[in-house]
């Protein structure tokens, strides 16, 4: 073993000629250690919420997205101790940063294959956007709130996400020129599921919504819309919980 | 104040504040009340209504404090009095505005309590600033009784009626003034209680009063309110081009209705996912900054209404031809709109606020078309459950879709709120106002794991019941969507035919039928799929033999709520704690139902904090207070305190049903009771019977009416329930009036007693009443989710016998 310092220039020499610009040298970022156990501690609650989810683990390159995209670039700086907690974080403007967790059963939900293309209701931060490009997705990214947007504009180019293309306005409509879509994601709270993103929904695609208040999400809604066009709807509890009645766990 | 105090020269400013400050305190007693109500008010537009509770208590702690410190500081205080009674005024008239100011920017947010332990630390911030206005004015008023201890008959009176005057002051005021506007003038009156104190003779009273009137007609900018940034209101005012077209405001709430062009409300719960019309154009409806509630264009054609039919409640138009209809809460008119689509031959609309019908049927004219002045539509300003007991129509169809107990929220605190719109006698006195073949329709959030929708299931088959329904399960059909479901509950048997057409309407619209009379199990769960047909297996459950086994096995609590227990959004289980504090760290809190927990917290601090400030003046002023009787004044004024309470919030409970109207309810009641009171405390003072007799004997009259009217009163209700509003007001003032007289002597001739043998307790009684008060108040509401409001009533005439006695007992030991 050579020291820690020649280990992270031969890495660091060895991440800038294998690996794109955008992805962070971990051994020089101060936040990789939290981040690390950002995603152990996804991993740990994925687990625990296999009936749920219908899944034992999240998808692998999930799990890895999470592990490099930088969020602290995405909160307000007030936060920037709190980036990798497991929690959601106030951004201004009445909005939050989704708890990591969500943010990973979310993406891992819409079933993303490197090229897909995505649209995200409500940019926010722009760090689910990030994670979505990550993914190697082509992301569009609508966003309500002119100051916000410009902020997560400004999130995404220094993180490196530039390609994320953004707009400002109304969602309900989607975006027409770049439809139809894989996947669409809408982190806004939603009365009901604008037809429009049905349309722009391609056969075979999933939609996910979350239910719930600023700082919670009591469920996930997801949308999968079948071969032939039809529509249907699952929910999803993002917790473990005990059979209500009946069930071989219940006394 | 016989007048006797006048033109004695120089003397008579001394003479003054050596006689009973009746007016004083009085003013000062209802701007204080006038205070309390105004915070709920307040707290809920800048964060959530669910703050009542803490206003209560927040406000009794002030009180117990007060006594507790003038228990210790008794004698430096005595001797100052002539300036600590009007100082304390004073500083209640200023820090009512300025530590709700305070409070106001120390920005606690509830929503991330979750998350942020330190939020906790804020919230008890909020509670140490709103303490300070509350503890000053008990100081004062705690200083008079303890130096006029012989005249507490008459201080008490004019204590307690000017608190009831100042609960039916307030909700004055909140009609004339936006809620700051009230704040201002409420601390104004503190002032002006102060420079009465002080008399005309004192400059700083003339000082004190050009600064009430500075205060109440300030320019309102420099004090305004600030919401919590996560609220929906200020959400949306941050949405590009947003703007706030009209306000109105009132006891009820404030209404805020906003209009964005660049990004359209399009609020329709639930829409089909089938649906392919986009909502016509809307405003938003905000009330207390939480909404949106749809305020819809209308012209009088109907056909951008399209969308109103792909809702899940608009099943029952597709069973019924043409229906009379009632729509209850009909808030900004959508429901209204909905039966004027689907051809209802008439409709009458029910909606509580008046100033929600005013700004749509005025203010926003052009805009809404006045939907309730449309032909064969007719509306009434009235509580949804009062207006159906006091009315003789027929209907075919009883609309009820997604109202909540006014101003709730989905946070799950809700809990603690009782309301009367969804418990089996409310159930049954909708069906009685149908027709044979009517159907009512619930429509509720549908909520993950299912709770709300399952006890309004288990409510309707309890109702059918006792209506002598064989069968429930042929009365009733279940649909549901991801976000909302509706329950049809039928006056007579479900025919084939509607039972077509309703599996036709779920089918077109991909909702899922979770019951009908005959469905099979595999047509459950199929469009929005839960992990397991849950709501078939529940409604199936709840019709089978095993119903009992299930209600007792399910996690929530679903056992349907009665007007006796009217809590339908209890959903608590202590059974189900262990499992959803594991699930806490890991997100899982929204599973678990927050308001009786926050209850039951609620409970234990204001027991800890009470029994705290009652030991206090004992450990530090211990040499100073008498060892004899200490166990008897304890005995005493704590059963006078809780018995008090349980009666008043029991029978405000019950005046509430017959009131029809939450609010008024409470105004009145409180008012009656309180101003009752003191008369009864003055007329104590004056009575020709030895004191031992009056309290014994008033006792017994409270324990005789309260049983009486236990017994009587849901049978006088229903009798009177058609009676104009002023009528069942005049009524109620008149049934309390003989519980409420008797119930103001024993505080006050106990406060006699002891400025007779040892003044020394008055503060300490004066506090350990105020305590108890405080933790009574929240006991009542447990008690009465577990045990019913009867009960409370019971025990609190136990109480007031054991005081009696008690009383006796003072009398014959040396207090």
């Amino acid at each position: 073993m050579g020291s820690p310092l020649r280990t992270c220039l031969t890495s660091l020499l060895a991440a800038t000629v294998l690996i794109p610009w955008s992805m962070p040298a971990t051994c020089q970022d101060p936040h990789a250690d939290a981040r690390r156990q950002m995603v152990r501690e996804i991993a740990e609650m994925a687990r625990d919420t296999a009936v749920e989810t219908g899944r034992t683990r999240l998808d692998a390159r999930v799990m890895a997205t999470l592990g490099r995209v930088p969020r602290h670039r995405f909160v307000s700086p007030a936060d920037l101790r709190q980036a990798y907690a497991n929690r959601p974080l106030s951004i201004g403007h009445g909005q939050t940063i989704s708890q990591p967790y969500i943010v990973a059963l979310m993406t891992d939900l819409i079933a993303l294959k490197p090229g897909d293309r995505v649209l995200e209701i409500g940019t926010g931060s722009g760090y689910q956007a990030a994670v979505l490009a990550e993914l190697g997705a082509r992301v569009y990214s609508i966003e309500i709130i002119e100051p916000l947007a410009r902020q997560a504009a400004e999130n995404l180019q220094r993180a490196g996400y530039g390609q994320v293309q953004l707009r400002v306005g109304d969602g309900y409509y989607g975006w027409p020129e770049a439809a139809p879509f894989d996947a669409i994601m809408v982190t806004a709270a939603a009365s009901h599921v604008p037809p429009p993103l049905v349309q722009q929904l391609r056969p075979g695609g999933r939609m996910v919504i979350p239910v719930g208040t600023a700082f919670l999400t009591q469920h996930l809604l997801l949308v999968q819309k079948q071969a032939d066009g039809g529509v249907t709807t699952r929910q999803i509890l993002p917790v473990r919980f005990v059979p209500l009645t009946g069930g071989p766990r219940d006394r | 104040m016989r007048g006797q105090a006048r033109g004695e020269g120089n003397g008579g400013m001394i003479d003054r504040l050596d006689r009973p400050p009746y007016l004083a305190v009085g003013l000062l007693s209802a701007a204080a009340l006038a205070y309390e109500v105004l915070l709920t008010r307040l707290f809920a537009i800048i964060q959530w209504h669910h703050f009542a509770y803490m206003m209560i208590s927040v406000a009794m702690l002030g009180w117990g404090a007060a006594g507790a410190l003038v228990a210790v500081l008794r004698e430096p205080l005595q001797r100052r009095y002539r300036a600590a009674f009007p100082a304390a005024a004073a500083v209640f008239g200023l820090s009512a505005l300025g530590c709700f100011l305070l409070a106001q920017a120390i920005a606690f947010n509830p929503l991330e309590a979750v998350w942020d332990p330190r939020q906790f630390l804020r919230l008890g911030l909020v509670y140490l600033c709103l303490l300070v206005p509350f503890l000053s004015a008990a100081v004062a008023l705690c200083l008079a009784f303890s130096r006029f201890g012989g005249e507490a008959p008459r201080l008490y009176g004019a204590d307690i009626l000017g608190a009831g005057l100042g609960a039916l002051g307030v909700i004055a005021l909140l009609m004339a003034l936006p809620p700051m506007r009230a704040l201002l003038a409420v601390a104004a009156l503190g002032l002006v209680a102060a420079a009465i104190a002080l008399g005309p003779r004192q400059r700083p009273a003339w000082g004190l009063l050009v600064a009430a009137v500075l205060l109440a007609l300030a320019p309102g900018h420099w004090a305004q309110l600030r919401a919590l940034e996560f609220k929906d209101l200020a959400q949306t005012l941050k949405v590009m081009g947003t703007r706030v077209v009209a306000e109105r405001y009132g006891p009820l709430g404030s209404i805020t209705v906003v209009e964005s062009p660049q990004v359209p409300f399009r609020h329709a719960p639930g829409l089909s996912l089938a649906a392919a019309g986009e909502p016509p154009a809307q405003l938003g409806v905000y009330i207390d900054g939480d909404g949106p509630m749809p305020l819809l264009r209308y012209t009088g054609d109907t056909r951008p209404l399209a969308y109103l039919d792909g809702l899940t409640w608009a099943l029952p138009y597709h069973l019924l031809d043409r229906p009379r209809v009632l729509v209850l809460g009909a808030g900004g008119g959508q429901d209204v709109l909905q039966a004027l689509y689907h051809r209802a031959r008439s409709v009458d609309a029910v909606e509580i606020n008046p100033q929600l019908l005013g700004l749509v049927q005025d203010d926003l004219a052009d805009f809404s078309g006045r939907p309730y002045s449309r032909p064969g539509v007719r509306v009434h300003i009235a509580d949804a459950r009062a207006h159906v007991a006091g009315s003789r129509a027929r209907y075919d169809l009883i609309q009820l879709a997604l109202v909540d107990v006014f101003g709730a929220s989905a946070a799950g605190l809700t809990a603690l709120a009782e309301s009367y719109l969804y418990t089996v006698e409310a159930l049954g006195a909708y069906l009685d106002r149908l027709d044979p073949g009517g159907l009512l329709a619930l429509t509720r959030w549908i909520d993950l794991p299912p709770r709300d929708l399952v006890k309004l299931t288990a409510t309707a088959i309890a109702a059918l019941e006792a209506r002598g329904v064989r069968e429930p399960g042929a009365h009733l059909a279940l649909i549901r969507g991801w976000k909302t479901g509706t329950l049809l509950v039928s006056k007579t048997p479900l025919t084939p035919v509607q039972i077509e057409r309703l599996r036709a309407f779920s089918r077109e619209r991909a909702f899922d039928v979770a019951w009908y009379p005959g469905m099979r199990a595999e047509e459950a769960n199929r469009y929005n799929q839960l992990a397991r047909p849950y709501y078939f297996e529940a409604v199936s459950a709840l019709l089978g033999p095993q119903r009992q086994g299930f209600v007792e096995r399910y996690k929530y609590r679903i056992a349907p709520a009665t007007d006796d227990r009217p809590f339908h959004f209890h959903f608590f289980r202590w059974e189900s704690l262990p499992e959803w504090l594991r699930l806490r760290e890991r997100g899982g809190v929204s599973l678990m139902e927050w308001g009786y927990p926050v209850l039951v917290a609620t409970l234990a601090q204001a027991a800890v904090v009470g029994v705290a400030l009652i030991l206090l003046p004992l450990i530090l002023a211990g040499q100073r207070l008498p060892r004899r009787g200490r166990s008897t004044v304890l005995g005493y004024f704590a059963l006078l305190g809780l018995a008090f309470m349980f009666v008043e919030i029991a029978f405000i409970q019950r005046f509430m049903l017959f009131l029809g109207h939450p609010l008024y309810a409470v105004a009145v009641v409180l008012a009656g009771f309180l101003v009752f009171a003191g008369l009864g405390s003055r007329l104590a003072g004056r009575l020709p019977l030895s004191e031992n007799r009056i309290v014994g004997l008033a006792a017994l009259v409270i324990a005789g009416v309260a049983l009486i009217y236990l017994a009587g009163l849901p049978g006088l209700f229903h009798a009177l329930a058609g009676l104009p509003d002023a009528g069942r007001i005049v009524v109620s003032l008149l049934l309390i009036a003989p519980l409420a007289l008797p119930m103001g002597m024993p505080f006050p001739l106990g406060l006699k007693r002891l400025a007779a043998r040892a003044p020394a307790f008055i503060p300490w009684a004066w506090g350990i009443n105020a305590c108890v008060s405080v933790t009574a108040a929240v006991l009542a509401t447990l008690l009465a989710m577990h045990l019913g409001f009867a009960s409370v009533v019971a025990l609190a005439v136990l109480a007031y016998l054991l005081a009696a006695w008690a009383y006796g007992s003072m009398a014959r030991h040396t207090v």
